[in-house]
């Protein structure tokens, strides 16, 4: 019977991502409900970290060290050394690869599909077992309808969505294996790995609101950057993260690394506050699966009061300084 | 320069009519379709470079028949001409088909940078681009938030986004690309850009013009199969809180406090 494996994306300092934390919690429960062996897999230049890391989620990590991972795009070093251990037919070969829906994520199972046939399910919000595999649930066409589907030849990938899954230790931590250096059988693909010249860090990047718990977020009603003081002055309080509408980013008034909607981001945090946000549908895509959605909106018939659990009618900037004081009361 | 620029005509994210039917597949008479989002900003990046060093933009879409009527948009904003792959077998594709035909399309032009979207506004998956990449073992350089090709040296740049800033990727071309918003605001078609689009050639290829063995791809090989599906459910009731900015804030508190978010 096929292995489960979630392979490890990096994260900061040669660490493990977070996503992957939650993936590996996944599989392991997978391997629990199918009876199937779970593995996780981390190709890096020095894996010891993340294989560490990702060891006290799932009973056995296998590494692979690979130079190339540090100054290379991840996603190609790892599809090439990973393919050929997943169209082989040895007894360890993967029924099912695991990974994340971030961008990582989506290049490995892109390009690993390509190289093995194997299928791949996206952005998975729960994942089941059937009889015959894995059953995934997904949400298409921008959270209007909810698909389950599963891979007509019982193998394939999935990429998993933040925050589906509280990430959760297992009980003891599992052991670390290194896998041969040499290429596997199948190995030899032709795939260039694309150089990294240079990281660059900037100013002011805040946590990636797909992680957050709590996210504060500002639209159009913000009316400028400097109104993006009390959105975050609310975010630090709540300690969440600031997002913010695509009207809000085009505006120049907070970074594109921010947006959430159909051409940014794709949360699902347990809070999501939104002020002066009408709710356009561009921008509902992107949050309307929040725990509670929390709104303060001048007009009460804008479409945001269709979907929220609490809208308060009135000045965002009145609402936000004495919400703002009230939690620094409490905290305080 | 010579940009391919991949086009998928999606079901307009504005309307509400998105269903599937009975074969799990998208019921597409009943929306109208629109070019993809993102697939707007990387033909507005390709626009930007060729106006800046010469060259030509092909958008290559694989859709249905009735395509043409939405790659008219994406010429109408300046793309040179169009290329239609569509084939009655290529209904009910699933990723793995979708990747390999448009690759193949691509082995069949000669070109610099292939560009995509960093997704399509209905599946959400962005694994098209990278599987492409992989097919044709051209350097895949994903998120881009900006593309700087070098003509004389043959190289390409890219900003690609990650979590604390950017990742600057450099790579030999031709290589494929994925991009954002980030690239900047799509132009809208002038009527004269509208007026020429009319005149402009949309090439059709199948799969015997693309020598693919129509039993190998399609809905009837899908890699994956809808077992079912629903609408979502619906949220419950909202509270809506009028009055002084204090009681709205006081009332926000408790719902927090309820619900255990702080």
């Amino acid at each position: 019977m096929g292995t489960i494996w979630i392979v490890g994306e990096p994260g900061p300092d040669g660490g493990l991502a977070r996503i992957s934390a939650e993936v590996a919690t996944l599989a392991r429960e997978l391997g629990e409900r199918s009876g199937r062996p779970v593995e996780g897999i981390v190709v890096a230049a020095d894996p010891t970290l993340a294989a560490t890391e990702l060891a006290r989620y799932v009973p056995l990590v296998r590494t692979i060290t690979d130079p190339a991972a540090a100054d290379h795009a991840w996603s190609a070093v790892a599809a090439r050394r990973l393919a050929g251990r997943v169209v082989s037919t040895g007894s360890d070969s993967p029924d099912l690869v695991l990974t994340g829906s971030g961008a990582d994520g989506r290049d490995l199972a892109g390009a690993l599909s390509a190289l093995t046939g194997l299928g791949v399910l996206v952005n998975a919000t729960d994942v089941a077992w059937a009889d015959d595999g894995p059953v995934v649930t997904m949400s298409v066409f921008g959270g209007k309808l909810i698909t389950r589907s599963g891979f007509t030849g019982g193998r394939g990938i999935i990429t998993v969505r933040p925050n589906v899954v509280t990430a959760a230790v297992a009980a003891g931590a599992g052991r670390v294996e290194g896998l041969p250096d040499g290429p596997a059988a199948g190995d030899g693909v032709a795939l260039p790995a694309v150089r990294v010249i240079d990281r660059v860090e900037e100013a002011g990047a805040a946590a990636p609101i797909e992680e957050a718990r709590i996210i504060v977020s500002g639209g159009r009603g913000v009316g400028g950057r400097d109104g993006f003081g009390l959105v975050r002055d609310l975010a630090a309080s709540l300690g969440g993260a600031v997002g913010a509408t695509r009207a809000a980013v085009d505006s120049g008034w907070i970074p594109y690394s921010q947006q959430i909607g159909q051409t940014g981001k794709i949360v699902k945090p347990e809070l999501y506050l939104a002020l002066g946000i009408s709710g356009a549908i561009q921008h509902k895509v992107g949050m309307q699966t929040a725990g509670a959605i929390v709104a303060v909106n001048r007009d009460p018939d804008s479409p945001i009061a269709d979907f929220a659990d609490l809208l308060v009618v009135g000045d965002l900037f009145e609402v936000g300084t004495a919400l703002l004081d009230l939690l620094r009361t409490r905290s305080g | 320069m010579r940009i391919v620029v991949l086009v998928k005509p999606v079901p307009d994210p504005a309307s509400a009519g998105e269903r599937l039917g009975p074969d799990g597949r998208l019921e597409r008479a009943a929306v109208p379709a629109v070019v993809n989002g993102n697939d707007e900003y990387v033909l507005e990046a390709a626009l930007k470079l060729i106006e800046a060093m010469d060259g030509e933009v092909t958008i290559l879409s694989m859709a249905p028949a009735s395509a043409p009527e939405t790659m008219r948009k994406a010429l109408a904003m300046g793309a040179t001409r169009g290329i239609h792959v569509t084939d009655p077998v290529l209904a009910g594709s699933c990723a793995v088909s979708t990747a390999r035909v448009l690759a193949e399309a691509l082995r069949g032009l000669e070109f610099d940078l292939c560009l995509a979207g960093v997704d399509a506004s209905d599946g959400i998956g962005g694994i098209v681009p990278a599987a492409i990449a992989a097919h044709l073992g051209l350097p895949y350089l994903s998120s881009a938030a900006r593309i700087e090709p070098d003509e004389a040296a043959g190289v390409v740049r890219v900003r690609r986004i990650s979590a604390t800033g950017y990742d600057l990727l450099e790579a030999p071309m031709p290589v494929v690309i994925s991009g954002t918003q980030a690239l900047g605001e799509p132009r809208y078609p002038s009527l004269k850009g509208i007026m020429a689009a009319r005149s402009k050639e949309i090439a059709t290829r199948s799969l015997a013009d693309l020598a693919i063995d129509p039993a190998t791809v399609g809905g009837a090989v899908a890699s994956t199969r809808v077992i079912d599906w629903e609408a979502p459910p619906a949220r419950g009731v909202t509270e809506v809180i009028r009055g002084a900015p204090s009681d709205g804030a006081a009332r926000i508190v408790e719902f927090l406090e309820a619900r255990r978010i702080i």
